[in-house]
């Protein structure tokens, strides 16, 4: 690991505005800073809180916001909770498998995108609902939820 | 207690709040105001934020312009909302960019309201422009009474100014000046306030159990880990309007002699995270948070706690897990959180919504929050809802949003007469509400007859709770989205108690067999013993209560699992592959 992305680590674990600092609120710490919890971070964290590094990573694998790698340039989600459901996000997760050739969630093999199935993105209303590098858009169809993708992958890194 | 400085002080906040009030809405320049709430983002509320601005700027037009949370006019959304120095406010609804930078041109250079692109205006009838309704004349939002809601889409949430010109912290300030802790919590119990995270619970019983506790150490949690689909109310008023329930938790701990609280919030939900820290901060400043609060002898400590993504984490024990940093499972019970709770102190959870009402009812009396909504009525074990209902709408309707109405209601006239119906000529078949535990009900005539309360709802077999309501049409095939309902409680089970865990797996796999028509007739009876045996085995209402969607499916949509087993026929129009999330999280 380089020395920058070490001190990053350092920084979100150490340096938390919150009062009530705990295990899960450093894990997110760092997954805001380097976008995944790599071992050095597991370490860092069990340091801060005097914990276990086994106890880190009971929290770290129960939560599905964490990743373990390095993220890809650009992060696709797709919400399938019921009101997208209705609204029709099973056509929606096919268009994105199909713009990303993946057969499911998962990271493509250039590194360039991953896909990931949420559970509620919170704008229910418009529904059905994508997120592109975290930036929420309501009642896509597969066709505008194609060019979303395209547009993403032309961008510039997310981070 | 200190009364004179506290008055004195809150009088000096208060008329700071008004003058920069006036400065806004009556000062030498427009005030542009544009949702940008998640439903606001989801639309494209940020591209316009920018496109003003831009607009703006190139015009070298001065104008002050705010992000708003959300009107619940969700299916309007990006709202834009200009007023000019003196005139009324005019709404335009589903504003792209460039028609964005038509508005700035036409109505803030050049004085004139554009009605094409308006949804209405609000403001004295004198001052109409031309061609554009009265916004309350809109069906949505005509027969709302809006409470809890009360300043959301109106004010910017990130201001605390703003909330106090507009009443805001006048509730707690009285209640400091003139109320003792258990007149304040007296007040809450005369309201009727039930809790409204899905239970019920009469609020202030519930701050009972905890103002009874002597231990000096004692916590208000309050829970926005909202992961229901289909209910996006608590995140909606908490990016809206989020020092009413800063407020609201602030004088819950008055109420209870408690002395820390929590806001619990899904992390990478930033709209109700920053706002909510935003106004955090600002009440630090001015003393309405902290040690000796508006002078007075109590103090009070706030923050914002993070949640990774898990739906159980709404579970009252499990949320306490989340808060002390660990796996968000729940706990066993006894002991209960009032005894020991987050950090093994004595705690009480409150729902967002439940927090956002209480500083009206001190301000106004309970008496006249237990005047709205619905009466007890002991013959047919109805305890009486008291206050209203904020109900997100969701899929086949004409006017998806968040609304804010009468308990007592019928559900008739929330989804015709407010939101218009299904679309496109079609008929309303289902009716899934309270998340994706309370299950589904048939848009019959008689369900529709039914009256918004929690005690009707719960004899119908349905959960009034969080207040998501997912409509479906006629398309909707019921057996297809029960399947989608169990998926996503198998995806969400933490995995603490083997029935649940095991048993939405089992309930899916079943589901899925029977989507794909090769379902058998044991597959009903094996369905129900696999509910039977969560309900009994589970220590928190996700097992307990997980087999509600099968059961409130085969209830009234029992024909259509006939037709997939027996018929080897689908029944409305269900997807092509079955989709299940294969990666789930254990």
């Amino acid at each position: 690991m380089d020395a920058a992305t070490q001190s990053l680590i350092s920084d979100a674990v150490n340096n938390q505005p919150q009062s009530t600092v705990t295990v899960l609120s450093s894990l997110l710490a760092v997954e805001d800073a380097i976008g995944y919890i790599p071992k050095e971070a597991v370490e860092a964290v069990a340091t801060r809180m005097d914990a276990t590094v086994n106890d880190v990573w009971a929290v770290a694998t129960f939560y599905p916001n964490f990743r373990f790698d390095p993220p890809m340039e650009h992060r696709i989600e797709v919400c399938w909770g019921p009101s997208c459901h209705v609204m029709g996000a099973d056509r929606i997760i096919a268009a994105a498998q199909d713009a990303l050739s993946l057969p499911d969630e998962g990271d493509t093999p250039d590194g360039k995108a991953t896909l990931r199935y949420n559970t509620c993105l919170g704008a229910c209303a418009h529904a059905p609902v994508m997120a592109i590098d975290h930036h929420l858009a309501g009642r896509v169809t597969p066709e505008s939820a194609r060019e979303k993708i395209a547009a993403a992958l032309q961008s510039a890194p997310s981070h | 207690m200190t009364t004179s400085s506290t008055t004195a002080d809150f009088d000096s906040i208060l008329a700071e709040a008004e003058r920069r009030w006036q400065a806004l809405t009556n000062g030498d320049r427009p005030w542009v105001r544009i949702g940008t709430g998640l439903a606001g983002e989801a639309a494209g509320g940020f591209e316009v934020v920018s496109a003003v601005k831009s607009a703006l700027q190139a015009n070298d037009v001065a104008a002050n312009v705010s992000e708003v949370g959300t009107l619940g006019l969700c299916f309007a959304e990006p709202l834009l909302d200009v007023q000019t120095p003196g005139g009324p406010r005019v709404f335009y609804q589903r504003v792209t960019p460039q028609i964005a930078e038509i508005i700035v041109s036409e109505h803030i250079v050049a004085g004139r309201p554009v009605p094409r692109y308006a949804i209405g205006y609000l403001g004295q009838p004198s001052a109409a422009p031309d061609g554009i309704p009265d916004l309350n004349d809109h069906p949505m939002l005509a027969q709302q009474q809006r409470i809890a809601l009360r300043n959301a889409g109106h004010i910017d949430p990130s201001d605390l100014y703003q909330y106090i010109a507009n009443g805001g912290y006048a509730a707690l300030s009285q209640a400091l000046t003139a109320m003792t802790p258990d007149e304040a919590r007296q007040e809450v119990l005369t309201s009727g306030l039930r809790g409204r995270g899905g239970a019920a619970f009469p609020a202030g019983v519930k701050w009972g159990f905890l103002a009874g506790n002597p231990d000096p150490n004692k916590y208000i949690l309050c829970n926005c880990e909202e992961g229901d689909p289909g209910a996006f109310n608590d995140r909606g008023i908490l990016e809206s309007d989020p020092a009413t329930v800063v407020e609201g938790i602030t004088i819950a701990g008055y109420a209870c002699n408690a002395n820390r609280g929590y806001i619990f919030i899904r992390h990478g939900h930033n709209q109700p995270i920053d706002r909510t820290r935003a106004v955090i901060e600002q009440a630090y400043e001015l003393g309405l948070l902290g040690q000796n609060i508006l002078g007075s002898d109590f103090s009070f400590d706030v923050e914002v706690a993070l949640t990774g993504d898990s739906y159980v984490s709404g579970e009252e024990t499990a949320l306490m897990e989340a808060i002390e940093g660990k796996r968000s499972m729940p706990r066993y019970r006894p002991p209960f959180p009032a005894q020991v709770g987050v950090f093994g102190k004595p705690s009480n959870i409150n729902n967002v919504k439940t927090l956002a009402y209480v500083p009206e009812i001190i301000a106004r009396g309970g008496e006249w929050f237990s005047g709205i909504g619905t009466q007890p009525d002991p013959d047919n074990r109805i305890n009486g809802s008291s206050g209203t209902a904020i109900l997100c709408l969701s899929g086949d309707i004409t006017y998806p949003g968040l609304i804010e109405v009468p308990l007592g209601m019928t559900f008739r006239q929330v989804l015709f007469d407010m939101a218009g119906g299904v679309p496109n000529g079609k008929t309303m078949k289902l009716l899934q509400t309270g998340g994706p535990l309370g299950g589904v009900l048939s848009a019959s005539d008689a369900n529709l007859d039914l009256v918004l309360d929690f005690d009707v709802f719960r004899a119908a077999g349905a959960i009034l709770g969080s207040g998501g309501i997912i409509v479906c049409d006629e398309d909707t095939c019921a057996v297809d989205l029960t399947r989608n309902l169990i998926a996503f409680c198998q995806y969400e089970s933490c995995g603490k108690c083997f029935p649940c865990r095991m048993g939405m797996s089992h309930l899916l796999e079943i589901l899925e067999r029977i989507s794909n028509l090769e379902g058998t007739e044991e597959d009903l009876a094996l369905m129900r013993s696999i509910g039977e045996n969560m309900q009994a085995g589970s220590l928190c209402g996700h097992g307990q209560l997980g087999f509600n969607p099968v059961s409130s499916a085969l209830r009234y949509f029992g024909d259509e699992f006939e037709a997939h087993i027996r018929d080897k026929r689908h029944t409305g129009d269900c997807p092509e592959q079955v989709f299940s999330p294969k990666l789930t999280r254990r």
